[in-house]
């Protein structure tokens, strides 16, 4: 080799090597996560009975199974009238259930749900609860509240990615035709017509809570029908519409509007009038933790009551108590405690395997109960996605052409005028097959194919996501929300599920027929006042 | 061999429509107007083409050495066009001239290849064949491109890489053919050194793109510039030329040091001078230390507090020679305290309440910075403010931005501050607009420090007054669930800009 050849050599190699560097930068960008959920394998020894006996025995006069939103507002309840007997037991190392959350060096983010639309009037214990948190600051002259206004979820809320851009709000109107519009407005129009309606019976066509709803037969017949078969029947057919309905079913309910029955479906849009003054009935509250926020508020008020890890496998009711055996499967022992009463605050799949009156009578009632499983992930990112054309981020973000939900911004409700780096909560509710088909499907997918699964979603609008990812956790959520389909929330299952046995209450969302924050504090609540008033305590009712 | 040169085909149908959609994608990008652009690049480019085939007619011998000589001149015409076209743009006054003649002379040369290559296989094809396949070949080539490019090309390597990517595929093209034609080719040693160079010079330039395209951003300021970093925050640059000093941020101009006297005057003294004996004033924002120089012109001050984001800020106007001369070294004076910080954090957090507040934000530009103009800010504001204390915001322009004025005004008084409006003349912003924000009536300061540039109180006293054309309009509030203080800014600077 000659000086010239080497010299060009070596100008060729070192120019190789930068590309080689340049395209590796661009294509090697490892990250971290790992798959976390509601313990199944300690569930699952509920169903095998595979645990040790009740060794030692105490005396509690209430207790509350199940530390969701459902169960710490009964312990809510309780409290603020002033008893506290009371424990709250938790299965998971963390109370909260579906309004679990995490933090990081970034930021807290959610593990589920994640706002709560400004209250109805008629939701007056979550009025009562955020007067108390600092959320609702007062109210007007004519009544309406004052929310604090870091909490109201900060502009712009929702855009979504379609053909290729950016729009605000979520009803498409990227490439949609007259037809589409015209069909928008005479859904509003109804919408705005439920609203206002009145059943025979004198209450609104649609409440939150549920309960407070009109019973009228022609409101009450819409829940033998399903979305997809009403929307057909009221002539709207427009794609882009359908496609909007489609997806407030898979947010709000985890299935599809074929799946969701018609009472529930327009229960979404016609429920939510809390709007007044300067906020429209769409405007939510929310904290970077989602729900986790009004959870870590309720554990200041509750952490003496509450004891974790710890899996109720057996209620047992005699006459004059009620016995509750605690497997603890960090001690690998089993607790019992002696009761008056109890509140069963979890979801009502599980009463055949804990309770013993149950286990003995028909359950079949119960196998109407059916879950949607879901998926949420949180992905630590560098630095945000480059800004492309469109509307700039929103708090929620949506992508058209997606089975997810899109994904939030944990960052969003900052006061930071500079983020450098931020997470995103990503949806994905399983409606494709069966719930049991998809659950399975949940539970056997690998973490890596679920990295790739969402990566490829998210690469839709953003490319270039996959340099951009530190970490990504993944959220499995086997039983996420109980499935309003046609003919359930106001079927004969549900209300029989709703009616309490001797020293036993039930509460949770499910009782309602739809998971949200609102009805499950509604279940709470009612709970722990039927014991105040059995017990002869005074209490102002909170609903 | 026949199946090498229709690869060749396929491969230089390519690049010969990557280097239109760079040329259509920078011309619309640095020029506006995205149609006309695009439309016009292509119907030139497309008439070259037609050219090249003419011309090529009047290529006779040594047809295979032609075809490689002219692989590598449109490797590296194509090849360094989006790079050249970048710096031309920030050079020098005469693109367009430029860019068309590129777009002409690639347009040629891509023009010649298909008609030579044809002559090449006509040996061995059949006329049916040769027409098929090579028609085959070319469109295929051109669908890759297109959707290459959209999707992977333009943003994950950005276009002067992409143009230099292709260029060097040309090359390639050109070297693959010396080999396959080794024996049949004359003098293919310089052949070879003439490949050999042209790739290590498109090489070069893939490795050195990013520096290509910063060479040509720098030019975009139109002064010296003596000074330039990126901070966590912020790209900051100071130019100078003669005696005028400007900083900008992001691109964007803070202060020229010929007229600064005149914003910094009005922003602290008719609020400052109003306060008897005030003590202790804060400044959010203003990481230059020049409102901070006229803050400590008033004896009674004994502590300012500086809150700004960027450290990389207020450590340069605190080290750099002319510029502390600039700001008298405010920033170095016992009186200053200095936290890096972001502003509505740091305020939620401490609970002191000062006699006077600066709060000299950037515009509203996005959701952001629109946060610092919100009811929520203003009503923590209203908190840290002495009961006779007072405040003043920088509010933009109320001539260019009147929307975006009076909102701000209007959203002082929702959270129940009393607004006192004005503006003055800042020669390098414009007409500029303040609000001072106070718990009791503002009364105007009956006089002012002598030892000011600008301000005197009789002077002083037409601040206050709106022409016609500033009046008070019509606005909605600022909260941080609206944002329409960004709605505002952006709709109303647009109209000044386009």
């Amino acid at each position: 080799m000659n000086r010239r050849q080497f010299l060009l050599t070596s100008a060729g190699l070192v120019c190789v090597g930068e590309i080689c560097s340049c395209i590796s930068h661009r294509h090697e960008a490892p990250f971290s996560g790992s798959i976390l959920g509601a313990s199944h394998n300690i569930g699952h020894l509920l169903r095998e009975g595979k645990v040790p006996a009740a060794t030692q025995e105490r005396k509690v006069p209430v207790v509350i199974v199940g530390g969701g939103i459902s169960g710490l507002s009964a312990g809510w309840k309780l409290d603020k009238a002033g008893f506290g007997e009371f424990e709250i037991l938790e299965l998971e190392s963390e109370i909260g259930g579906n309004s679990r959350f995490g933090e990081n060096q970034v930021s807290p983010y959610p593990w589920g749900a994640h706002y709560v639309p400004i209250p109805t009037k008629e939701s007056r214990a979550v009025r009562e609860l955020f007067e108390e948190l600092g959320v609702i600051q007062g109210y007007t002259s004519s009544g309406q509240p004052i929310f604090e206004e870091k909490y109201l979820c900060s502009s712009p809320q929702e855009r979504l990615y379609i053909h290729g851009r950016w729009q605000e709000g979520l009803l498409p109107l990227v490439g949609v035709t007259q037809r589409d519009l015209d069909q928008y407005e005479r859904f509003r129009a109804l919408v705005a017509h439920y609203k206002g309606h009145r059943g025979r019976d004198g209450r609104k066509a649609f409440c939150i809570p549920m309960e407070l709803s009109s019973q009228d037969k022609e409101l009450v017949a819409l829940d033998q029908l399903s979305f997809s078969d009403f929307l057909h029947n009221e002539g709207f057919d427009s794609v882009p519409l359908n496609w909007y309905m489609n997806y407030a079913c898979r947010d709000d309910y985890g299935c599809t509007m074929a799946d969701v029955s018609a009472w529930a479906g327009m229960h979404y849009f016609a429920s939510r009038d809390g709007g007044a003054g300067e906020l429209e009935d769409s405007t939510v509250l929310t904290w970077p933790e989602g729900n986790g926020w009004i959870v870590k508020q309720l554990r200041k008020k509750l952490q003496s009551h509450v004891t974790t890890d710890a899996l109720v496998f057996l209620i047992d009711c005699a006459p004059q108590r009620v016995t509750v055996d605690i497997y603890h499967p960090k001690e690998n022992v089993s607790t019992r405690i002696v009761a008056r009463d109890v509140i069963f605050a979890c979801p009502k799949h599980l009463v055949k395997y804990i309770i013993t009156a149950a286990r003995s009578s028909s359950t079949q009632y119960l196998n109407e109960f059916q879950y949607a499983p879901w998926l949420v992930a949180n992905l630590t990112l560098k630095s945000f996605p480059v800004a492309r054309t469109g509307t700039p981020i929103a708090w929620d973000n949506v992508i058209y052409d997606s089975e997810s939900l899109g994904y939030v911004v944990a960052t969003h409700q900052s006061l930071r005028t500079h983020l450098p780096q931020t997470v995103f909560t990503y949806y994905y509710p399983l409606t494709g097959t069966s719930p049991t088909e998809e659950r399975n499907r949940l539970l056997q997918t690998t973490w890596q194919t679920w990295a790739d699964f969402i990566l490829k979603d998210l690469s839709k609008p953003h490319p270039e996501i996959f340099a951009l990812v530190s970490h990504l956790d993944v959220f499995r959520w086997g039983h996420a929300m109980v499935r309003p389909r046609p003919g359930f929330v106001w079927g004969r299952a549900r209300r029989k599920a709703a009616e309490n046995l001797d020293h036993l209450y039930f509460a949770h969302s499910d009782l309602s027929g739809f998971s949200i924050f609102e009805e499950a504090q509604y279940r709470g609540v009612l709970a722990a006042e039927h014991i105040l008033g059995k017990y002869r305590i005074p209490f102002s009712s909170s609903l | 061999m026949t199946y090498a040169l229709l690869i060749s085909v396929f491969v230089i149908a390519t690049c010969g429509l990557v280097y239109e959609l760079i040329a259509g994608t920078l011309a619309s990008y640095l020029l506006g107007d995205s149609v006309t652009q695009f439309s016009t690049i292509i119907g030139t480019y497309l008439f070259s083409m037609g050219m090249g085939s003419y011309l090529s007619r009047h290529i006779g011998k040594g047809l295979i050495g032609k075809f490689i000589q002219i692989e590598l001149f449109v490797g590296i015409l194509g090849g360094s066009s989006a790079s050249v076209l970048f710096l031309v743009f920030s050079y020098l006054g005469t693109f367009k001239l430029i860019l068309y003649f590129l777009v002409v002379l690639v347009g040629i040369l891509v023009g010649l290849e298909i008609p030579l290559l044809l002559r090449i296989l006509k040996a061995r094809l059949q006329f049916k064949d040769l027409v098929s396949q090579v028609l085959t070949f070319d469109y295929l080539g051109a669908l890759v491109a297109s959707l290459l490019f959209p999707v992977f090309l333009a943003p994950k390597l950005g276009l002067v890489r992409t143009c230099f990517l292709f260029g060097l595929i040309n090359a390639l093209v050109a070297a693959w053919t010396a080999w396959l034609f080794r024996e049949q080719l004359p003098q293919v040693k310089w052949i070879r050194a003439e490949c050999g160079a042209v790739t290590l010079l498109l090489l070069l330039g893939f490795v050195y793109a990013n520096q290509i395209t910063a060479l040509a951003e720098e030019s975009l300021y139109s002064d010296e510039i003596v000074f330039a970093k990126s901070s966590p925050y912020q790209r900051i640059v100071l130019t100078r030329w003669k005696d005028d000093l400007r900083l900008f941020l992001n691109g964007h101009l803070q202060f020229s040091s010929r007229d600064e006297y005149r914003y910094h005057e009005a922003l602290v003294h008719p609020g400052l001078q109003s306060i008897a004996n005030p003590r202790t004033v804060l400044v959010l924002g203003g990481g230059d230390g020049l409102a901070v120089r006229e803050i400590l012109k008033h004896p009674s001050i004994e502590a300012v507090t500086l809150v700004d984001l960027d450290p990389e800020v207020t450590g340069l106007f605190r080290s750099n020679p002319i510029l502390r001369q600039l700001n008298q070294d405010s920033l170095n004076s016992s009186k200053t305290k200095i936290i890096n910080a972001d502003a509505f954090v740091w305020l939620e957090q401490n609970p002191a309440c000062y006699d006077f507040v600066v709060v000299d934000f950037p515009d509203p530009t996005n959701h952001s910075l629109g946060k610092l103009y919100t009811t929520a800010f203003y009503r923590l504001l209203h908190k840290h403010l002495a009961e006779n204390g007072a405040a003043v915001i920088q509010s933009t322009s109320p001539l260019f931005a009147r929307q975006s004025f009076w909102c701000i005004v209007r959203t002082l008084e929702s959270v129940g501050l009393r607004a006192t409006p004005y503006h003055t003349y800042v020669p390098s912003f414009g007409e500029w607009g303040f609000v001072i924000a106070s718990k009791q009536t503002y009364i105007p300061p009956g006089s002012y420090l002598e030892n000011l540039k600008f301000l005197t109180a009789d002077t002083a006293a037409g601040l206050f007054h709106f022409p016609k054309d500033m009046h008070p309009v019509d606005v909605e509030i600022n909260r941080l669930n609206n944002q329409v203080l960004v709605q505002y800014y952006e709709s109303e600077w647009r109209q000044v800009t386009q």
